[in-house]
């Protein structure tokens, strides 16, 4: 059976459970799915059952903030079905689901993908050996699982994450051997021009990471313009080696490392469904092109959060709000003087959540190597290619794209569907034709973007036609 | 623009072009492919890469078994073995009610004098695929049969193209075919002009434009068939099965995927070049897959997607020179079950264009059987 | 690898890893479960076989799939049931039986 919503909302974080709050006000029926088992996104992640725990304290204000948001959803009337994966839309638009084992679809007459961001694929030597993981990976497990390293832990990245969670794991009671920060050299130079606008539109942000990166220096052996990491190791990570923008390399032992190198939005979903894209020179990823109320290329279906660029939740929340607002006006419930009004605000509000942006953008720019790594750097995870095979069937005649590259080495098509290389293959196929990265492209994505299994697709009825 | 003179322009780099390409290269032709994007960017690449004389219509069959005898021998051709196996091509009953069809068959084909397919019982069929559900009854096989690799096939023959001296011009989308005032055609695109007396239109599902182009109007019609690929498991079976009266065609790869297919049609946009995976429909896949092999049911589709690709009136393919106009040569229309036929046909092409006959059966394939049928109707 | 901050819950669940009984908590995923544990490894690949284990805790890797109740899930989308088996896959996996 195919059931129908006014609105569909993929992804049950900021964004989406502002959004299906504010549609709600609307008087929009609203069906929000999301994968995990709780709303919250990964930023909120099971926030409701860590409120009034000892590990609130751990996580923080602003983590704690987000229950004032997963209460009003909850309380909104919105639908709500979590543990559900969302593995195909199509156009009308009509979107294809799994829960419980049994595919569905619903139709919608608007769709908002709400379904954030991902760390940035930051590939070096030995990144896929156990032991390797991400900065974002080990503040999920504090959140879902109230676990920290057993060890004393190496931190290696840029940007506010790695800060924030290596403040929140002393914190815990955890230990951090080393803090690696691979931020450029030169980057404070070209960022400061843009710190007044940051510290006059989020001062407080801004303080905090002052603290954070006071704290980090005082209690934790902190390792400046580190240029190269690998972890070493045959079964698992053993030993880690760095090498400073001074030459100055080091070889440490090392169980546990965690890295970070920012956010890309989720593009995966407009992907498959043909939308058109933009390239975000500053934050180098791609997002969809959004109108004003965060519409994209399709008709009636939406972005907003970290997914339109990355912004962080205040900004997810208003950006939410927004395209609720857009798609009420889509609808006809209210009409084009109203809706402008309605958003005035919210525009107002969202252009302060996202004034840190541009300083922070230019500050965490990721080194070179994160996009055109090492010969020897694995570049596709799932189907084991590395930087040299890419490259080397880059050197063919004609300029072969992204897509040509799958076909030939196989990157990209294992069960992780370019997710981890997409942006690396890119890079390099730039790199090796002369050409700049947005002018290659990437990967068409092949459906269904989620996992679905065969029982799974047979279950979806014939008579669901749409 | 300057203009490139050569013996041969081959509109369309799938693998039947790269084919045409590499038999006349080596019969001694200078020849120029002419690809719109990429050489094995549509059918060529979206196949499941079938080596199929099972269950053929009888006109393809002599052809048909000509190619099957190049494949066994595919690595004396092109240099590569393609990842070709001949485990055999299974056609299964599931019901008693479906063994007729298959009876019915094995009489034609042995009427017809030829042997290579066979009859087996259920406990034979177990023998071959002993993970296929227990209840089917029977099957037909042939046991020279089997699959390959579609892209490895695809380099395999590039690279045997260039090394023949084939010139392969990608991103060269062929705007205008003009006859020039003496015997050469002028082969416009956007990135060059070509001149050749001869040119053979192997665009595929845009074949019916090209023809177009040169003056001749071939009513085509399109396909998109869809095509799921799983996980790599452990190895499963070996033959490549399908089914009597079901949309199915059941393989794994050499990595360990499954490659599932059977003809199950999406959407497609031809002009656009845009093909649409529908999941309904590819849900009747998905039973048929898990009826027969109820133990993949847990496995995890990890991509699908729809190939386009011409289709004609009697599903047989086009082969031959232009009735209307000289020194245009059709190719195309293979309607979903071509890939087997590359090496031959190929063969064909040199035939007919440096010898100007072939001795090979291809009446069947005439371009003018779809132009008269049209103008009857 | 990783270590629980807070005592243990009595809510508690029993899961089954590689067939071992192990504590684990409503709320927490498979993929949590499995840092715990002596060794970190969730799974051979199906390439090399070499060993990975999760890396990014949020569906997007795939690193973490392991066998869950017989199924080759990620680890980090499957919240923990009592009495759940977790098994750790090694390279491909065999379906015929």
């Amino acid at each position: 059976m195919t059931r129908r919503v006014d609105l569909l909302i993929v992804g049950a974080g900021p964004a989406g459970m502002s959004a299906a709050v504010a549609a709600r006000q609307y008087g929009l029926d609203v069906l929000v799915v999301d994968e995990q088992p709780v709303p919250g996104g990964q930023i909120w992640r099971n926030i409701e059952a860590v409120c009034g725990t000892p590990r609130e304290k751990i996580l923080g204000k602003a983590y704690s903030e987000g229950l004032w948001t997963v209460r009003r959803f909850r309380a909104s009337g919105a639908a709500y079905e979590p543990a559900t994966q969302v593995w195909q839309i199509e156009p009308g638009p009509r979107v294809l689901m799994t829960r419980d084992k049994i595919a569905s679809s619903v139709e919608a007459g608007a769709v908002l993908l709400a379904t954030g961001a991902q760390e940035r694929p930051a590939p070096f030597p030995g990144w896929t050996l156990p032991g390797v993981m991400t900065v974002g990976a080990a503040q999920i497990v504090i959140k879902t699982a109230g676990q920290i390293p057993d060890e004393p832990v190496w931190i290696a990245g840029s940007g506010p994450l790695p800060l924030l969670y290596a403040v929140q794991l002393l914190k815990a009671g955890g230990r951090i051997a080393g803090y690696l920060d691979t931020t450029q050299k030169g980057r404070w130079m070209s960022a400061l021009p843009r710190f007044a606008t940051a510290a006059a539109g989020a001062p407080l942000d801004m303080l905090k990471g002052i603290l954070w990166l006071a704290t980090l220096r005082r209690r934790v052996r902190y390792i400046s313009n580190v240029s190269e990491i690998e972890a070493i190791g045959d079964n698992a990570m053993e030993r880690l080696r760095y090498v400073t923008a001074s030459g100055k390399s080091e070889t440490v032992y090392a169980r546990l490392l965690l890295v970070h190198e920012g956010l890309v939005p989720t593009i995966h979903p407009t992907l498959a469904l043909g939308c058109t894209h933009q390239w975000n020179s500053d934050q180098d990823s791609y997002a969809a092109d959004l109108d004003c109320w965060g519409e994209t290329s399709q008709n009636g279906v939406f972005v907003a959060g970290d997914g339109a660029g990355i912004g962080g939740a205040k900004a997810a929340c208003l950006r939410g709000e927004i395209a609720a607002t857009g798609i009420a006006l889509k609808a006809g419930v209210i009409d084009d003087q109203q809706a402008a009004r309605l958003a005035r605000p919210l525009r107002a509000r969202l252009a302060r959540a996202l004034s840190a942006r541009p300083f922070l953008d230019s500050l965490y720019r990721p080194r070179r190597s994160i996009f055109v790594p090492s010969d020897e750097t694995v570049a596709c995870r799932c189907e084991e290619v590395n930087v040299a095979g890419v490259r080397a069937e880059a050197a063919r005649a004609g300029r072969p794209g992204p897509n040509q590259i799958k076909a030939f080495t196989r990157a990209g098509m294992g069960p992780c569907q370019g997710r981890q290389c997409n942006y690396t293959v890119a890079n390099i196929l730039a790199d090796a034709e002369g050409r700049e990265t947005p002018d290659v492209g990437l990967y068409r994505v092949r459906p269904p973007f989620k996992p679905l299994t065969l029982r799974e697709l047979a279950t979806l009825d014939s008579r669901d036609a749409g | 623009m300057t203009m490139s003179k050569t013996d041969v322009v081959v509109i369309g780099g799938g693998l039947h072009g790269l084919s045409a390409a590499l038999h006349l290269a080596r019969a001694g032709k200078a020849v120029s492919i002419l690809e719109r994007s990429w050489v094995g960017r549509h059918a060529s690449g979206a196949t499941a890469a079938g080596v199929r004389t099972l269950n053929r219509h009888l006109a393809e069959v002599p052809i048909s078994l000509e190619a099957m005898d190049m494949w066994h021998n595919i690595e004396s051709i092109v240099g590569d073995h393609c990842g070709f196996h001949a485990h055999g091509q299974i056609n299964v009953a599931e019901f008693e009610s479906h063994l007729p069809v298959l009876q019915k068959r094995v009489s034609t084909m042995q009427a017809a004098g030829y042997d290579h397919e066979e009859l087996i019982d259920r406990d034979e069929l177990l023998r071959l695929v002993p993970t296929i559900s227990p209840h089917v009854t029977a099957a037909l096989i042939a046991r020279g049969d089997g699959a390959a690799d579609p892209h490895r096939t695809i380099a395999a023959f590039r690279r045997a193209a260039e090394a023949a001296g084939v010139a392969i011009i990608e991103g060269a989308r062929v705007t205008a075919i003009e006859r020039d005032r003496g015997d050469d055609w002028t082969i416009r695109t956007e990135v060059g002009t070509y001149a050749a007396p001869v040119v053979i239109n192997v665009a595929g599902a845009w074949a019916a434009d090209i023809a177009a182009m040169a003056g001749d109007d071939i009513p085509l019609g399109h396909k998109a068939s869809m095509m799921i690929v799983t996980e790599r498991i452990a190895p499963l079976l070996k033959p490549v099965v399908s089914v009597v009266g079901r949309p199915l065609s059941f393989k794994q790869s050499d990595q360990g995927t499954l490659v599932i297919g059977g003809g199950l049609q999406g959407k497609a946009d031809i002009p656009a070049q845009k093909s649409f995976v529908d999941f309904n429909e590819l849900a009747k896949g998905a039973r048929a897959a898990t009826d027969l092999f109820p133990c993949v049911g847990p496995l995890r589709i990890v991509r699908s997607w729809a190939g386009m690709e011409a289709k004609t009136e009697d599903y047989l393919p086009v082969i031959g020179v232009s009735p209307n106009v000289d020194g245009i040569y059709h190719v195309f229309g293979f309607s979903g079950h071509g890939f087997q036929l590359v090496p031959v046909v190929g063969a064909i092409m040199a035939d007919l264009i440096v010898r100007g006959s072939t001795g090979r059966k291809i009446e069947a394939f005439a371009p003018s059987r779809l132009m008269e049928q049209r103008h009857v109707a | 690898m990783f270590k629980k901050i807070h005592d243990p819950s009595p809510n508690s669940v029993t899961v089954h890893v590689d067939g071992m009984p192990v504590c684990a908590e409503p709320g927490e995923n498979a993929a949590t479960v499995l840092l715990r544990q002596a060794e970190l490894w969730v799974r051979t690949t199906p390439v090399s076989e070499k060993r990975r284990a999760p890396y990014c805790m949020m569906g997007v890797c795939f690193d973490c799939l392991a066998l869950v109740d017989g199924a080759l899930v990620q680890t980090c989308l499957a919240p923990v049931r009592d009495g759940m088996t977790i098994e750790r896959q090694l390279g491909r996996r065999s379906v015929a039986s």
